[in-house]
């Protein structure tokens, strides 16, 4: 399955991924059109190290072959495809973030509301075509591809 | 093969899971005392507060058992294990055999011998949906709750049914909520969240007796109530092993392979002790991330047969997420060593460190990436191989090595 991979060598830390990704989901028609709504909006991606920082990478689900979020759900909200994509099913969640508690990557994380959960799931919840987040990176620091 | 799985909730579903990774073909019969297929057990507090529909409690899609060829027997309560004759005796009188069992029974609430207990009339506990159904019969908005148990049970019951009684009361006997998960300062921040909602604690104080309607607490004050429910703890499930002549201490006693004492025995979940790397001994852990992990391994284990390098379960360690009225705590591991506190508002932070380790931490309100503390708890990653600095102001993977990102972030993991 291909899966989103960084390259710390090429990412800036600009944060246009997270942008591009609240964007994707948001619905909206204009990326600008996010200004001043920003709190209705939680990117699933997240970009370390602050402008001082000499490293910046983005993190966002790995899509753990052994996922110890699946495992460790309470409410068996959180499940893996056929392919091998881990994805939630927000009617099952309850919000308790026994995953937040469990991700070593920190890449779950309550949804804007605060009622239940969010992660990646490559933009196939979306009208994009494939990850936003990777397409729209400038300096393909974001790449979307199968590897070992 | 003919797999027997006694018990039908988390630990069992994973051993189902791990058991046909392994065997396609071998017989699965899972016999429940319940009548409902596998449901979150913790999502019952939910369902009574209207977050979650019953339907949406299913903790496995509709054609799970069918999918994974597994005989599921609901309403079956085994009764017997003959560990010689490796067969299992239902309370029906039907006989079972078996050649590699597992016992995933879970634990019960404990009821506390208090005298005038028979004569309640409405006495619940809060484990099971038939427990929440019941319960639910019993609601209704002139109705006074008393709660006997500030626990985690306790407490999600009293979320659960907060907006549908009219008064709730929370007698515990020790000096804070949440005992078994927080310290007096974290504990002090989510009683304030809970008295917000109406929610009255008693604590230091215990039911001392119960007539004609009322609690007489050990202090002699009297609570009148028309609903009790009893959360003061849980109890592993372990006389069916026990019985059978196996080792059994508080819970079944296991190895890092799910074994018990008992050939082609295993035990998984609640039910059994199991290794806890943050204080280096075996207990009980019963929370249900730790089911799901042990069931994995005793599922895997169960199918491997002799010849298959077995699975091991190596690092249980104790953690909750619980949230109450919004406000979320997150916690892992053992509360020992150098605390490293931070608070602002009712965001609480507290590390704590002993020998170069991350050995637990509670996290109040910003929860955000937890994982990532969780992971140096369960790993025991040593604190003088990351950038610890970092660490203590928020959790982020820019704290760990080159090598260890291009592991984890440029590869399949």
């Amino acid at each position: 399955m291909k899966r989103i991979y960084v390259n710390e060598k090429w990412c800036l830390g600009c944060h246009l991924c997270e942008y591009e990704c609240m964007f994707a989901s948001s619905g909206l028609d204009k990326m600008f059109k996010l200004k001043g709504r920003l709190s209705g909006y939680v990117p699933k991606i997240k970009v370390e190290g602050d402008d001082m920082s000499p490293v910046h990478f983005a993190v966002n689900c790995r899509h753990c072959e052994n996922a110890i979020c699946v495992q460790s759900c309470v409410a068996g909200a959180l499940s893996k495809t056929g392919e091998g994509m881990v994805e939630l099913d927000r009617e099952k969640c309850v919000g308790c973030f026994t995953c937040v508690l469990v991700c070593p990557y920190g890449a779950i994380m309550p949804a804007a509301d605060g009622k239940a959960a969010q992660k990646c799931v490559l933009c196939t919840d979306n009208s994009k075509e494939g990850p936003a987040c990777v397409r729209n990176c400038p300096n393909g620091a974001i790449v979307y591809e199968e590897r070992g | 093969m003919r797999y027997v799985i006694v018990g039908g909730s988390v630990a069992a579903i994973a051993a189902i899971e791990a058991i046909r990774k392994e065997d396609g073909d071998g017989d699965i019969t899972v016999f429940s005392d319940e009548k409902y297929p596998a449901y979150g057990r913790p999502t019952i507090s939910y369902y009574l507060n209207g977050t979650i529909s019953r339907e949406k409690m299913a903790y496995r899609d509709e054609d799970f058992y069918a999918r994974m060829g597994v005989t599921l027997e609901l309403g079956k309560k085994v009764i017997k294990i003959d560990a010689k004759k490796k067969e299992v005796e239902i309370s029906d009188g039907d006989k079972a055999a078996y050649d590699k069992l597992l016992v995933a029974t879970g634990s019960s609430p404990v009821i506390p011998a208090v005298e005038g207990f028979e004569s309640v009339r409405c006495a619940h506990t809060f484990m099971t949906m038939d427990d929440a159904l019941s319960l639910e019969k019993d609601l209704g908005p002139e109705k006074s709750v008393l709660v006997v148990g500030a626990g985690l049970i306790g407490l999600k019951c009293v979320e659960g049914i907060c907006g549908r009684v009219k008064k709730i009361t929370c007698v515990d006997m020790a000096d804070r909520i949440l005992p078994s998960v927080l310290d007096a300062e974290g504990a002090e921040i989510m009683r304030r969240v809970l008295e917000n909602e109406g929610v009255e604690f008693i604590l230091n104080d215990s039911v001392a007796k119960f007539s004609d309607g009322r609690a007489v607490l050990k202090s002699g004050k009297k609570l009148p109530f028309d609903i009790l429910v009893m959360a003061v703890g849980v109890r592993p499930n372990t006389s069916l092993v026990k019985e059978a002549g196996g080792n059994v201490k508080r819970g079944i006693v296991v190895n890092s392979y799910m074994e018990t004492s008992l050939d082609g025995v295993y035990a998984a979940g609640d039910c059994a002790e199991g290794y806890d790397a943050s204080v280096n001994e075996d207990r009980v852990l019963a929370i249900l991330p730790n089911a799901a992990f042990q069931g994995s391994v005793a599922g895997a284990n169960m199918a491997k047969g002799t010849g298959g390098e077995k699975k091991q379960h190596l690092c249980g360690v104790p953690m909750n997420a619980v949230g109450f009225f919004g406000t979320h705590v997150l916690s892992a591991g053992a509360y020992v060593g150098e605390c490293l506190r931070t608070r602002d508002g009712d965001n609480l932070k507290k590390l704590y460190v002993k020998d170069g380790l991350l050995k637990g931490f509670i996290l109040i309100g910003d929860i955000e990436r937890a994982g990532i503390y969780t992971y140096l708890v369960r790993a025991q990653v040593p604190v003088d191989e990351v950038n610890f600095n970092l660490l203590k102001d928020a959790p982020q993977l820019l704290a760990f090595s080159d090598e260890f990102r291009r592991e984890k972030l440029t590869q399949k993991v």
